[in-house]
């Protein structure tokens, strides 16, 4: 089906975006890599008036790592095969790559944002739960200048994030991983590109002791947006890992996951997925980190 | 006259240029307009839609030489000015791309409704990955569905390109050294 009727103008750097959006207010839409949104408006269940293409602004086409302390910053416009291809990411931020390498399937991942997946918010979309285990912020740039959003208030709700109108969001950060610092994201999905049936994400820092630091428990599908599971982080924090505590956190999970029922399972099923999916996440992560997950495993 | 619904009131139409294989081509195109209608509008009919919801895979074409995407996802307004390659850009009847001789040789088709995407996205990643696995060549066709299922005898086609394409590069990079030392051959 073809989409409603729209303008479509094309932006040829980040400031006439802006202004592009001031002009045509609430209506108007950012167009990025369009993977979700494209098919969102063939289905018309988008239907903005104008698009504002940033397709072609190189300037918001890049992947760059500060170091310990600092962020890797995806642009607004870097493709997910860019992450998935990039052999420092590869090497050093595993959930990302995991993420990434499970998003839709491979031809859309050259096209389609990471950013733009994150505007989209899809409760259902991957890199939701991935961001809120990594600690992401986002940046969004609006006519007084920049301002950093963390990714917890970023998501608001299905398909609804922190962007006000007249905003863009020009760059995800991702806080640079430590040697101590290992993730997960796993997956389960009917086929190949589909949305997952359930799905979690896991990032844990260790110290010196093997002792967890800092716990990220997020999870894909399984409530009106991508939730942190704040209690599992709580339950990991300060322990040293075992399949006890590996269960325990894995618990919480299930009990904070709302799935509703579709065709790709029913209530129960995804939610005692979620539970899995998470111990396996943590698992993983683990075994990342070397660590023993000792004789009760 | 009554109220249209918003969806179906005139827009604006654009004039674009579609780079396709070389060529341009000049076309009045509403903004709505998918790339894959575009494309095939211009007389290039390889180009297939399949699911007309970026499932399948059939519609894939080739952005600035390395660049897949399923053009059923994509405005033809966004092209304008990049450089779209389609199967027809590949090689020619006698004058096979070594993507288009394993498809023939290795018999990866049945059907044949899927192969111009199937030759498209292998196109695009061969240009990334010149010696995949048999499980990477799986894993990156991952979108482009076979509704016949021939999948075992595409993914030989593509292990077979591939090696094609490598000795291809090998020749020309000795003949160039042999060129550069002197050699006559």
């Amino acid at each position: 089906m073809f989409p409603a009727a729209f303008e479509y103008v094309r932006a040829h750097s980040a400031e006439e975006a802006l202004s592009l959006l001031a002009q045509h207010g609430s209506d108007a839409r950012i167009l990025a890599g369009g993977q979700s949104l494209i098919p969102a408006m063939r289905y018309r269940l988008a239907r903005p008036t104008v698009l504002v293409d940033i397709g072609p602004l190189k300037e918001l086409k890049y992947l760059r790592d500060d170091g310990p302390g600092g962020f890797l910053r995806v642009g607004a416009m870097t493709a997910d095969m860019t992450l998935e291809r990039d052999k420092h990411v590869r090497a050093r931020y595993s959930l990302l790559t995991d993420t990434s390498d499970v998003v839709a399937d491979p031809v859309v991942r050259c096209v389609g944002t990471v950013v733009g997946s994150l505007c989209h918010n899809d409760p259902s979309g991957d890199w939701g739960a991935a961001a809120l285990a990594a600690r992401a912020v986002m940046v969004v740039r609006g006519k007084d200048g920049e301002r950093e959003i963390p990714i917890d208030e970023w998501l608001v709700d299905s398909f609804q994030t922190a962007l006000q109108e007249g905003e863009m969001a020009v760059e995800v950060r991702f806080p640079t991983p430590d040697a101590r610092t290992q993730g997960a994201y796993q997956k389960i999905e009917r086929k190949v590109g589909d949305y997952a049936t359930a799905a979690a994400a896991v990032q844990l820092t260790v110290d010196e002791a093997g002792r967890v630091t800092h716990a990220g428990v997020a999870l894909t599908a399984a409530g009106p947006r991508p939730v942190r599971v704040d209690a599992a982080e709580r339950i990991l924090v300060g322990q040293t890992l075992s399949e006890n505590l590996i269960r325990a956190a894995s618990d919480e999970a299930r009990a904070i996951s709302e799935p509703f029922a579709d065709t790709r399972g029913g209530v129960d099923y995804k939610k005692d997925m979620a539970r899995v999916l998470v111990a396996r996440g943590l698992r993983k992560a683990a075994g990342r980190l070397n660590l023993d997950l000792g004789a009760s495993a | 006259m009554t109220t249209a619904e918003p969806t179906d009131t005139a827009e604006t139409t654009h004039r674009i240029t579609l780079k396709i294989n070389g060529r341009a081509y000049k076309q009045d195109v509403e903004p709505r307009k998918m790339l894959a209608y575009a494309i095939r509008d211009t007389g290039l009919r390889g180009t297939h839609v399949g699911c007309d919801s970026s499932s399948c895979g059939c519609c894939v074409v080739v952005l600035d030489g390395d660049t897949p995407v399923k053009s059923c996802t994509m405005f033809a307004v966004q092209a304008e000015g990049r450089e779209i390659t389609t199967v027809e850009g590949l090689g020619a009847p006698g004058a096979l791309h070594p993507l288009q001789q394993a498809f023939w040789d290795q018999h990866g088709l049945q059907c044949g409704y899927c192969t111009p995407g199937m030759l498209m996205t292998s196109y695009a990643m061969l240009q990334h990955h010149t010696d995949p696995t048999d499980q990477e060549v799986r894993e990156f066709l991952g979108g482009n569905l076979c509704r016949c299922t021939g999948y075992n005898n595409i993914v030989k086609a593509v292990q077979q390109a591939a090696q094609a394409l490598r000795d291809d590069q090998a020749g020309k990079l000795d003949t160039l050294a042999a060129a550069a030392t002197g050699g006559s051959q």
